[in-house]
């Protein structure tokens, strides 16, 4: 699989389809979409960076183990249903605010902070076992 | 349009304590999970986390046992439509439990478990399970029931096989793949039953119930629940997985697993069969009282069958099941009053706690009570004595440098108290006074006496009577004698790694904690008899889980 057109296109690729989760992970709350969908398609993303540069370069690449992004993702969601302690609704209560950001009104709200932590679960458990695969095939 | 839909009174904090052991368990875990590298620090964060559950889940006791059964609506949305967290006294004793527990084995674990396996995330693992454990016990929910059992089942398997030896990987294929067909079952019941009722939070099933007339699709579903969650739980005809597979692990981890795992195959039972469906339950009734004798025969058979110490505390796991599925078995003949009167008269009594378990009851409901009382009173004792067993034999196992009876022994002059708190453990698992297998037992023989089935009063002594044989050929032979002749190196029992158990004093700490749980609940067995009234009470009689979930706000 590693032929140089290949080799060339995927950190292209890789880098669209990282920016085209994020854009279905933000969309996701009234539209199809959201952090679990958006998850795969990141970690397939990263899937096709290791099959052409290797396993090496992905690691390297995510700074982070996989596990450690699951993990974080898993936190993030559990603070998300959390903040609505504060509040004193129930637990995992959505909770919104509006601001106005250069003239634009953005919908901030805590399901959005509970599906980026579902978006880093499924990037870091699937791409935490689609690197472990391709690290056993190249041994 | 919205506000309809949603709860909207304010909350208090306390009112968090409802979730509060499951989000402490998924932030530890997930905490320990990113730090996985810094493997020196997983105790000292694991402990602490586990003592903040435990205090969670007594707090969430207490707070029951003050105020009646407590509600939290996930996302406030209310309740057919949103996921309901609904603890009642029966949910909380088990939670309770098994934060006690988990606690105990965290400590143990903290020095049994070597460097490598905690990398590979043994307390991230154990916390992941604690969740499932724990949102298994509290949710009020039948799909969300079955998604905390995927989540304890995950942790689960990742701890069945954290050594990675050969032995492992063939108890965990069992385990797994026989777990994953009871859990499949779970789902495609869970599947009928809301094709049926429209509806999967308990409390709404428990009300549509009652007039519902299509009563052989009621009682089919019902007899798939009973299968999946008698394989749940390794009652009698599909109890091979859990002798098969319980002694692979390491010690840690079977104590938990033995202690917890199936007894959330129970409680499942108690809470969808039991309450949510009661005339189908009373039409089974003679099934199960089948199952239970059975189940308990073949426990104490199987017990003194073996001669590795492990597998002899597997058999022990099942003879208790089946003694807690005899409770759920007694229905019918005269009604007389609750255990509480018996266990007054038992016991010193402490009247001072027992004002809310006076409520009147049905008469047919009262051997029910009775029998659902002993049986939460037994799997209560049951989840802290087969813990400390299974860590007991672990230190023994550690010491003895073997875990098969036939190489142990001399433990009792090389360890006078390992061997004393052993016995005790032992004294209990028997159903011997005065520990607390004792009184469960009691209230369960004369509840079958009472409820017209003296043949399974006398199967539950009868199946003592073995288990204290057993008990008695485990301590003559590993402690009371002396040590053979050392064996050769290979290690004939196989399953033992002596690197990876706990050193011998640091693993009594949590012997000590268990074993203060075992002499409380025997000597002083009120209190805790008068929680599981009101939790027995509670499942005849679901009126307050009803209210606490449609009534109000919380």
């Amino acid at each position: 699989m590693r032929t140089i057109i290949f080799r060339f296109t995927a950190p292209y690729l890789t880098a669209l389809m990282v920016l085209f989760s994020i854009f279905v992970l933000l969309r996701g709350h009234n539209e199809p979409g959201g952090g679990f969908i958006g998850g795969l398609i990141a970690a397939s993303a990263l899937a096709i960076y290791g099959i052409a540069c290797g396993v090496v370069a992905v690691r390297r690449s995510l700074h982070f183990h996989p596990m450690s992004i699951s993990a974080a993702g898993l936190f993030l969601a559990v603070v998300a249903g959390l903040l609505s302690l504060p509040v004193g609704s129930q637990f995992m209560t959505g909770l919104w605010v509006f601001p106005t950001v250069f003239g634009t009104e953005l919908a901030l709200s805590t399901p959005l902070i509970f599906d980026i932590g579902v978006y880093l679960v499924v990037v870091g458990s699937i791409s935490s076992i689609a690197l472990a695969l391709e690290e056993r095939e190249s041994d | 349009m919205k506000t309809e839909a949603m709860v909207e009174a304010a909350l208090a904090p306390s009112d968090y304590l409802v979730v509060a052991p499951v989000v402490v368990c998924l932030v530890f875990g997930a905490i320990l999970l990113m730090i996985r590298k810094r493997i020196d620090w997983h105790p000292f964060l694991a402990i602490p986390g586990f003592f903040l559950v435990l205090a969670a889940d007594v707090l969430l006791l207490l707070k029951v046992a003050a105020e009646g059964p407590q509600t939290m609506m996930m996302g406030g949305w209310k309740a057919p439509f949103g996921i309901a967290f609904t603890v009642d006294m029966l949910g909380a004793l088990f939670v309770t439990a098994s934060g006690f527990v988990a606690f105990a084995a965290a400590i143990y674990a903290s020095v049994s478990i070597s460097r490598t396996e905690r990398r590979y995330g043994f307390f991230p693992f154990l916390f992941l399970m604690m969740a499932g454990v724990s949102g298994a016990f509290l949710t009020g929910d039948v799909f969300n029931l079955y998604v905390w059992f995927e989540v304890l089942l995950i942790g689960s398997f990742g701890l069945l096989i954290l050594g990675s030896e050969h032995e492992q990987l063939d108890g965990a294929t069992k385990y797994c793949f026989l777990n994953l067909v009871a859990t499949t079952l779970f789902l495609i019941t869970t599947g009928y039953l809301y094709g049926l009722f429209g509806t999967l939070n308990m409390a709404d099933i428990a009300e549509k119930a009652g007039g519902f007339e299509n009563d052989g699709a009621l009682l089919t579903i019902v007899v798939l629940f009973l299968v999946a969650f008698s394989a749940k739980a390794a009652a009698f005809p599909l109890n091979f997985w859990l002798p098969a597979s319980y002694h692979t692990p390491r010690f840690v981890v079977s104590a938990l697993f033995a202690g917890l795992l199936t007894k959330v195959g129970v409680y499942a039972l108690i809470r969808i069969v039991l309450m949510l469906f009661p005339p189908q339950h009373a039409e089974l009734a003679p099934l199960i009282a089948w199952v239970a004798a059975l189940t308990m025969l073949v426990g104490a058979f199987g017990a003194l069958a073996q001669s590795d110490l492990r597998r002899l505390l597997n058999y022990f796991v099942v003879a208790g099941i089946g003694t807690i599925f005899a409770g759920l078995a007694l229905v019918g003949g005269e009604g007389t009053p609750g255990a509480a009167s018996l266990a007054s008269a038992a016991a010193a009594a402490t009247p001072d706690v027992v004002a809310s378990a006076a409520a009147p009851l049905l008469p047919a409901a009262g051997n029910l009570v009775v029998g659902l009382s002993g049986a939460v009173f037994y799997a209560l004792h049951s989840i802290v004595v087969m813990t400390a067993l299974y860590l007991a034999a672990g230190t023994a196992a550690r010491i003895a440098g073997s875990s098969s009876l036939r190489d142990m022994g001399g433990l009792w002059r090389g360890k006078p108290a390992l061997a004393a708190l052993m016995l005790v453990f032992l004294f209990a698992v028997s159903g011997l006074p005065p520990f607390s297998g004792f009184w469960p037992k009691v209230v369960l023989v004369r509840g079958a006496f009472q409820a017209g089935l003296p043949w399974l009063g006398a199967v539950i002594l009868f199946t003592g009577f073995l288990m204290t044989v057993a008990s008695a050929r485990i301590f003559a032979l590993a402690f009371w004698r002396n040590a053979p002749e050392p064996a050769v190196a290979g290690v004939p029992g196989g399953s033992f790694d002596p690197q990876g158990e706990a050193s011998p004093a640091l693993s009594m700490a949590p012997l000590l904690i268990l074993a203060a749980f075992v002499v409380a609940a025997g000597v002083m067995p009120q209190w805790l008899v008068t929680l599981t009234d009101i939790a027995a009470r509670g499942v005849v009689d679901p009126a307050a889980y009803l209210g606490s979930v449609f009534g109000g706000a919380s």
